[in-house]
């Protein structure tokens, strides 16, 4: 199947499942304002949006094994396009479920939160699909603003309402340095079309002072958006205050879309300029992995661990940024299917556990949950072991990490130093991930703990078919790299490095 | 003598709008640093007309100047922010003599301007008849998805804006 982008229906079809997302996101907003408010229509409005996020992962299934290709335009028709969809569709499946299961507990009526989320969903497959960097910059804006608002979504919660209006501030703030660069990049290659930019930017032109300053715009803009250290000041807070099931969204999709946008970027447009901003983000991948796992270890808070671990996973994120060639994105890929599922499997044994009012959220709550929930307990270790890295209990996690650190040693430039950082880092990483597992399971259960809640039907699919997913592709991971491996666009599989790839290599 | 009218031009606005985009942020009263970033505003458009881009000149004065700024007022004059008497901006005799003075001098300016044949830059716009064309075209050509998006955008910010500031709270 072959779209000419030029022609509008034709760039229609390339856009098929995002123009699906949105039109049935307006029609469910026409839908949530139709009636008075009440649960059960939120609920319903809930259920919808699943489906319509089944539709759209359909077809974009179906475009994937149609093998469709596109000319040279403003979006990308590859399959890194595709993969990226799947794992942000997937995540707001998981987060449209477990929001429907908080809604009720927490009595909060928000119709209008399903059609945002839905919304910011259109924006990261927009970013995943972007070879322009206006679309870059759209996508971003309207994943970000529907993220803003979703932190404030229950008005009754001033830690929410906070956590908004800081995403809101710092976000606007970061978006002004990412549109900077943007100008910038503009000013000095005359295109904002990625390709074109890859072209111009060479080895004579990429000291022009115009060019670097809209590089280290561009990395600071895009690094907010990813929370790494020094710019993920914001996320501890806003993670916390955000409604769990949010902030499960912002941890795993919107962190995902951002990273799918920067890789893209960076190994399409600015090849010709590596040295120039290799030794930056290089550093920034140092001391987001250390900075981001040493935090965490002085965490109480449940959610706000799980936010520095966030910002750690940004790190290892950022060496397949670093690698930048098609080794690093078939990494990259795999790695995000692990910490989409580990994270949001993690955050909904949260949701499980916590009380109204988001409350029973340290860690120390969760002592001895192995004598009264066994099967949650073991869930949550099977997380925490996958997010740390751990063979074969920590199902994939293991594999991601392992393929990040090969893509680090078999880069064009081998980053050898990154490779050992991130595994220390990962030892640290230990102390907090295995911590948790220990109160669990080695911690006997306070006498005034609360008990345990039956498990609400969306939360415990979650929860299990989460586990479940990450312990047998940890045990057979072939389906999962050959997939990743296959899901490398065009102009990345050109890049030097990479491995010959067929489908017997897996086998 | 052309080059040099077109520096001076392009100095005096570029001037004048820094100028007034520093008075807009270091003003106390809220309408007050409103009307200076209108002035800004005029300034920008007046550059973007020496270069010949008179369409995107007039619609930065009709939608930045004229609408959102308009808007911006009115939500500054409701919430009943703008009453800061006591630090008006034009004081003494010193403030009003010097208004009226660079009150003239663009009067005078305007005069002479309005005998001076203005000279044209050469470039592909010269086409009065079609100023509209180079903007309209790769709008709703090269950048429509872009322009679609934007539309995309504007509805979520609606939507975050009537549900964050919704009355009441959101419980059953």
């Amino acid at each position: 199947m072959y779209f000419d982008l030029s022609i509008p229906s034709q760039l229609a079809g390339a856009l098929l499942p995002d123009l699906i997302l949105v039109i049935g996101a307006m029609l469910l907003l026409l839908l949530s304002v139709w009636r008075k408010e009440s649960l059960g229509q939120a609920r319903l409005v809930g259920l919808l949006s699943i489906v319509l996020c089944l539709i759209t992962f359909a077809s974009v299934v179906w475009l994937w094994r149609a093998h469709a290709s596109a000319s040279a335009g403003i979006i990308a028709v590859d399959n890194f396009r595709w993969a990226t969809d799947c794992i942000v569709l997937a995540a707001t499946i998981i987060a449209a479920t477990l929001m429907i299961d908080y809604s009720e507990r927490e009595q909060l009526v928000s119709a209008e939160s399903y059609v945002l989320l839905l919304l910011a969903a259109s924006g990261m497959m927009l970013l995943a699909a972007s070879r322009d960097l206006i679309v870059v910059f759209l996508g971003i804006e309207l994943m970000s603003i529907a993220s803003y608002v979703l932190c404030g979504v229950d008005r009754r919660s001033s830690r929410g309402a906070e956590a908004a209006l800081k995403y809101f501030l710092l976000g606007a703030f970061s978006t002004g340095f990412l549109l900077y660069g943007i100008a910038l990049v503009y000013g000095a290659t005359g295109s904002t079309d990625i390709a074109t930019i890859g072209t111009a930017v060479t080895g004579e032109t990429f000291n022009n002072p115009l060019l670097l300053a809209g590089i280290g715009l561009l990395i600071v803009g895009f690094c907010f958006k990813v929370a790494a250290v020094p710019f993920h000041m914001w996320t501890p807070d806003v993670y916390e205050g955000a409604a769990t099931p949010i902030t499960a969204f912002m941890a795993a999709a919107v962190k995902a879309a951002a990273f799918a946008a920067f890789l893209r970027v960076w190994i399409e447009a600015f090849p010709g300029a590596t040295s120039a901003w290799i030794h930056p983000l290089q550093w920034l991948a140092v001391i987001t992995m250390i900075g981001g796992n040493v935090v965490a270890l002085q965490q109480k808070n449940m959610k706000r661990m799980l936010a520095y671990s966030s910002i750690a996973h940004a790190g290892y994120l950022l060496v397949t940024v670093v690698v930048a060639n098609s080794l690093g994105a078939s990494a990259f890929l795999f790695y995000l299917v692990a910490y989409t599922l580990a994270t949001m499997g993690a955050f909904a044994v949260v949701i499980a556990l916590d009380e109204p009012g988001e409350r029973n959220q340290e860690i120390a709550d969760y002592a001895g949950l192995w004598h009264v929930s066994p099967w949650l307990a073991s869930a949550m270790a099977v997380f925490m072991l996958a997010l740390l890295g751990f063979p074969i209990a920590g199902g994939m996690g293991f594999f991601a990490k392992w393929y990040v650190i090969d893509a680090a040693l078999h880069a064009p430039h081998p980053q050898t130093v990154l490779a050992v950082i991130l595994v220390i880092a990962s030892v640290i990483s230990a102390g907090y991930y295995l911590g948790v597992v220990l109160v669990m399971f080695m911690k006997p259960r306070a006498s005034d703990a609360v008990a345990v809640r039956p498990v609400q039907t969306g939360t415990f699919l979650v929860i299990y078919l989460s586990a479940f997913i990450l312990l047998l592709f940890g045990v057979l991971p072939n389906g999962f790299v050959t997939l990743a491996r296959d899901s490398v666009p065009i102009s990345m599989v050109n890049a030097p490095a990479g491995p010959p790839v067929t489908a017997a290599a897996s086998q | 003598m052309n080059t040099l009218v077109y520096t001076f031009h392009f100095y005096l606005f570029g001037l004048i709008a820094i100028a007034s985009a520093l008075a807009f942020v270091t003003r106390k009263s809220p309408v007050a640093a409103a009307l200076w970033l209108v002035n800004t505003m005029f300034c920008l458009s007046a550059l973007f007309v020496m270069l010949d881009a008179q369409f995107i000149g007039a619609v930065q004065v009709l939608v930045y100047a004229g609408a959102i700024m308009v808007v911006f007022l009115f939500v500054v004059m409701l919430l009943n922010l703008g009453q800061a008497s006591d630090v008006t901006d034009i004081r003494g005799l010193g403030g009003r003599l010097t208004a009226g003075l660079v009150g003239l001098a663009m009067l005078a300016e305007l005069f002479a301007l309005s005998r001076l044949h203005f000279p044209r830059l050469v470039g592909a716009m010269s086409d009065h008849a079609n100023i509209v064309n180079p903007v309209s075209a790769p709008l709703f050509q090269e950048y429509l998805l872009p322009f679609e998006v934007t539309s995309v955008v504007l509805l979520v910010a609606v939507v975050g804006a009537v549900v964050l500031a919704k009355r009441g709270d959101n419980v059953s």
